[in-house]
């Protein structure tokens, strides 16, 4: 079989340029409309921005692999910064240690995190209910998964300062070595020795998913070594990208008083609320994918070796997947197959914990207060592939 | 085993071949002289084997030829008539069938994986001839304890090749090595898996490292070894919405019922994730999920309706949907 190949349309717009990393979405609607794969100058990778091409990515995990890293350099080349995590690998080595993570972190292990869970939200939002204006990022979204998550990890106190930091080098890295990367990694050695003591078995308490994964060594399943990253995995990956859930779905619900009104009167609605917010305002926006062996995607030829820049932000808001009211919020939606936790082999582990911390909050919230405006324009974060709010005054009606 | 619902057939024993110990095969044809109604890989029939008994029975002839079916039946002693009955069927004998029904459909995809544990090999064949046929990449690996037990291994190693067939005697070299078969998830492979409940449950621990939704699999219960679990089509009642709505045995619960337009939160689709766990409030279900705990499976509480369905013998689930 011959197929016809194309080349790809270059683009000289950056995508981590300032501007476009503040506000991303008229960058990926031009990005989207220059066809299925573009290449882009700055970074010198291809891009994919439509949701097709972004789920036959995201699926085919033996063409897109994993194990070049989630940056735009080759790591299997250029060795990263840190050993490889799960979300930089490929099966096998994937297999195992996704099975052992799969086996601790599951709907039955997370439904039992309900009853801790709800307490520390009831209180959080207990107190703001009490004023008339909030900072919804600093005062609730940035204090709320720091208060629970790392008790379900099961960390010790001390060195929970180090969490934020790294995972802002985490993820930064996904991106290129711009002056955003460098600010992230300026304490880099101090926060990553900090964060990896903590994932030792001997730092862990005994119930925490840590010691949970490092059961799963004593069954001769995974490694120590792998013990140690898996819980580093859940360590870097499982806060900021929960904050930033958490902010992003106020910040869209502010802008919708008729959404909010809604979900008062039912607050059994408030997953379906989170699920649309997480499609419309992705908090992990883009990362990228290795070419493991020659490839045509969508009429492009794509050379093994090459880097493709996954915009996960921007397949939530294809029209030809969503509708021509794709940059809208809707409540009705059925936002059922987005790609916010990813699709496929490497999809969040972490998704259940996440969204069980982003309903609670919502749901503790409906409770005491009546309705929700933006009080002054939100802060932007300026940040290399997660999209998030540094500071979101809002006004609200206590119910 | 539930009776069976719908219309029968009127069929008669064609032809009785011996093909492994205590595996006989049947050919079954209508009395009538007309073609059975056309089936897809992964059917099955309920044959009436008499006392009021009803069986199903996986389908291992080809989907081309609907002059005939074949079914592949292990005699098991301690069974409860069923495929005792079955065995003691000579040429000629009239049966009483239904036509083909499929609870064990196969989706579409680019590639398989096939793994058969000892009789759980009937259903997977007319697969594997359909992968081949529409040019797949495909593996069967085929276990069982010994050579001659184990139904129609050297006809599809003949037919297919060792490349493509892999049968795995466990006198010879051993139990089936599920870490080294399922270690390497491959892109867009899915898992047809049929055997006994044992195999099945660490085939489905090893699937956590897969993709979601790769692994399909059917269940042979323990009383009915030779009989695929019957599942067929249910009715879920949505508690909350107040409708009811019938699970076809091609659709998930969960794609039932979006279809009437009630909304269910989902993610993976594949019962991996639980974004779609739903409360039963009453009714069996069939877990077919990869990860709710031993627990939460015997008290059956919750359920993944991206993938569980309606135990057999339980018509009616009622969800808090
Ligand atoms: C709203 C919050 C979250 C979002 C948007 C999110 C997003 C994602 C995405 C898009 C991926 C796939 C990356 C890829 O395909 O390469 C992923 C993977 C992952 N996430 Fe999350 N995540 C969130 C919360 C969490 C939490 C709370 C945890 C920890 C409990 C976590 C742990 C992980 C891990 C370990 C992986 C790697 C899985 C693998 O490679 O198999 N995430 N996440
Ligand atoms: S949607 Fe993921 S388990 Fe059902």
């Amino acid at each position: 079989m011959t197929v016809t190949t194309h080349e790809a349309n270059v683009l000289g717009e950056d995508p981590f340029e300032t501007a476009n990393l503040l506000d991303p979405y008229p960058f990926l609607g031009r990005l989207r409309d220059a066809g299925a794969v573009s290449y882009l100058e700055s970074t010198g990778s291809y891009a994919v921005a439509g949701y097709q091409e972004v789920y036959e990515v995201l699926t085919d995990f033996e063409t897109y692999i994993s194990s070049g890293g989630l940056g735009p350099r080759d790591i299997r080349k250029d060795s990263g910064w840190r050993p490889p995590s799960i979300l930089e690998s490929d099966p096998p080595i994937h297999t195992v240690m996704r099975r052992a993570l799969t086996g601790v972190i599951n709907p039955s292990t997370v439904r039992a995190l309900r009853e801790p869970f709800t307490p520390p939200a009831a209180e959080l939002t207990e107190q703001l209910a009490q004023r008339k204006t909030f900072d919804a990022i600093t005062d609730l979204a940035e204090k709320y998964p720091l208060r629970v998550f790392p008790d379900a990890v099961g960390i010790p106190d001390v060195g929970r300062e180090h969490l934020l930091p790294y995972g802002n080098m985490v993820f930064n890295a996904f991106g290129p070595e711009n002056y955003i990367f460098k600010q992230a990694f300026a304490q880099g050695d101090e926060h990553a020795a900090a964060v990896m003591r903590n994932c030792q078995r001997e730092n862990l308490d005994d119930t925490g998913f840590g010691a949970q994964i490092w059961k799963r060594v004593e069954d001769g399943l995974i490694t120590e070594q792998q013990a140690t990253l898996l819980v580093r995995a859940l360590l870097s990956a499982g806060v900021d990208t929960t904050i930033f859930g958490i902010g992003n779905t106020l910040s869209v619900l502010a802008r919708y008083p008729e959404a909010w009104a809604q979900l008062r009167e039912n607050p059994k609605m408030a997953k379906f609320a989170v699920d649309e917010a997480l499609r419309l305002e992705s908090p992990f926006q883009k990362f990228h994918r290795t070419v493991a062996v020659d490839t045509v995607l969508g009429g492009v030829h794509l050379p093994a070796g090459a880097k493709v820049l996954v915009f996960l932000g921007a397949a939530n808001r294809d029209p030809r997947k969503w509708g021509e009211n794709a940059d809208d919020f809707d409540l009705n939606r059925n936002a059922s197959g987005h790609v916010a936790f990813g699709m496929g082999l490497h999809q969040c582990v972490g998704q259940p914990i996440a969204r069980l911390e982003m309903e609670i909050v919502l749901q503790q919230l409906l409770e005491r207060v009546a309705a929700i405006e933006p009080d002054g324009a939100p802060v932007p974060i300026l940040h290399n592939v997660l999209r998030g709010f540094e500071s979101l005054p809002v006004r609200i009606t206590a119910a | 085993m539930s009776a069976s619902a719908g219309a029968t057939i009127d069929a008669v024993v064609d032809q009785v071949d011996v093909v492994a110990d205590q595996v006989v095969s049947l050919v079954l044809r209508r009395t009538d002289g007309r073609q059975f109604q056309p089936w897809q890989p992964g059917a099955h029939i309920d044959v009436h084997v008499g006392d009021g008994l009803v069986r199903q029975y996986s389908l291992c002839s080809s989907p081309e030829e609907l002059d005939h079916l074949r079914i592949g039946v292990l005699h098991v002693p301690d069974s409860r008539g069923g495929s005792k009955a079955v065995h003691a069927l000579l040429a000629g004998t009239p049966l009483t069938i239904s036509e083909p029904r499929n609870n064990f459909p196969m989706r579409e995809s680019r590639r398989y994986l096939f793994l058969a544990g000892g009789i759980g090999i009937t259903p997977l064949i007319p697969m594997l001839e359909a992968a081949h046929a529409a040019g797949k990449e495909w593996t069967l690996v085929y276990g069982g304890r010994s050579r001659n037990t184990m139904a129609f291994a050297q006809q599809l190693e003949d037919r297919y090749g060792p490349e493509r067939i892999r049968i795995i005697a466990e006198d010879e070299v051993g139990r089936l090595d599920l870490d080294q078969i399922l270690g390497m998830p491959r892109a867009h492979m899915l898992v047809y898996a049929c055997g006994p409940g044992g195999l099945l449950g660490a085939v489905e621990e090893r699937c956590m490292g897969w993709p979601p939704g790769a692994l399909h699999t059917e269940r042979f219960v323990a009383s009915t070894l030779g009989a695929a679990a019957a599942n067929a089509p249910f009715e879920v009642e949505l508690a909350r919405t107040g409708t009811t709505v019938t699970v076809p045995n091609d659709k998930t619960i969960l794609e039932a019922v979006e279809e009437v337009g009630v909304r269910v939160l989902s993610s993976c689709r594949g019962g991996l994730c639980g974004t779609c766990e739903t409360q039963i409030i009453s009714g069996e279900p069939e877990h077919r999920d990869a990860v709710l705990s031993e627990e939460d499976r015997e008290a059956g509480e919750v359920m993944l309706v991206c993938v569980s369905r309606a135990a057999a013998g339980c018509p009616r689930l009622v969800l808090d949907l």
